[in-house]
């Protein structure tokens, strides 16, 4: 593909939107990670919420 | 499912869980048949191969709009009507469409200085999509200022509808003063001036930018519930131990 005089430029614009396009993806991913890691150890040491306590009651 | 049942964020995840893998799919699929028509696109006239920017640049532009659209719409919902997911949709929105404003600037700067011979001028598009993301990064610092969520919410929610006033002067800019900008040119009276060898490929790249912008809320939101039971439940571990004053 020619991108004629200016690939220079075009190229910078679509390395730039992969980038930000990345950093956004890993931001969700690695976030998900934490907040259930974090919430897994919560449950673990006993704390649970009172709807969570509910359910095992029902169950 | 009635709409109101969404209102329940237990029911918000489980209905996540479920769209987010048809989501991620369609979003690639978007982007494969995106990028193919973009390969495919005739040079413009004018401005040459340089048009493939737009490609990136008017979705982005689109999108950190729809973005903070998206937000006052929330901002109604939580000092309206107090919906229990509406400033949770407004905190997961805010740095997406930061994202995409800040990338509409760097792409709009890259496309600027071959076609207009400077990376940057102080006219009232550019302007106005600069105070955009400046206000979207002061949202995002108000989140992390104000420790209660409730708190914060009500904060960022007015601070969202002021904010709002400049999504008209963003899209009007280029009508009402003379700007280095091209004026509208795809959602016009009388139809777009754009050739449509070059307009598909435009739409394709804006389905699969809304489609990513979609999928990566949705995701978010889901992270924000979360983030929200751990607190409780670290308030309910704060109170349940010895000595606290409970």
């Amino acid at each position: 593909m020619n991108l004629g005089p200016h690939a220079d430029f075009i190229v910078a614009a679509y390395a730039v939107a992969v980038l930000v396009v990345a950093l956004l993806i890993g931001w969700v991913v690695l976030d998900h990670r934490t907040q259930q890691r974090r919430l897994a150890q919560l449950e673990a040491s006993g704390v649970t919420r009172r709807s969570d306590r509910t359910v095992e009651r029902t169950a | 499912m009635p709409l109101i049942d969404l209102a329940n964020p237990t029911r918000f995840l489980a209905l996540a869980e479920r769209a987010l893998p048809w989501l991620i799919g369609a979003t690639a699929i978007a982007f494969a048949v995106g990028l193919q028509q973009t390969h495919g696109a005739p040079d413009d006239y004018q401005q040459g191969a340089t048009v493939k920017i737009m490609f990136i640049h008017v979705p982005s532009a689109w999108l950190g709009m729809f973005g903070w659209g998206l937000m006052s719409v929330a901002a109604l919902g939580t000092l309206v009507w107090r919906h229990p997911l509406a400033d949770v949709a407004a905190k997961a929105a805010a740095p997406i469409g930061a994202a995409f404003t800040f990338l509409c600037l760097v792409t709009g700067s890259l496309w600027g200085r071959p076609m207009w011979g400077t990376y940057w001028v102080w006219d009232a598009r550019l302007t106005s999509e600069l105070v955009l993301l400046l206000i979207y990064l002061g949202v995002i610092a108000l989140w992390r200022t104000v420790e209660d969520p409730s708190r914060a919410s009500r904060a960022v929610a007015v601070l969202t509808l002021v904010g709002a006033i400049n999504l008209p002067i963003i899209k009007f800019s280029v009508d009402w003063w003379n700007t280095l900008h091209q004026p509208a040119s795809v959602f016009r009276v009388g139809g777009s001036t754009i050739d449509r060898s070059i307009l598909i490929p435009l739409f394709a790249m804006a389905i699969a930018f809304t489609l990513l912008f979609v999928t990566l809320h949705i995701a978010a939101m889901r992270n924000e519930i979360l983030r929200r039971r751990i607190r409780t439940l670290m308030l309910m571990q704060a109170q349940a131990a010895p000595g606290s004053a409970s």
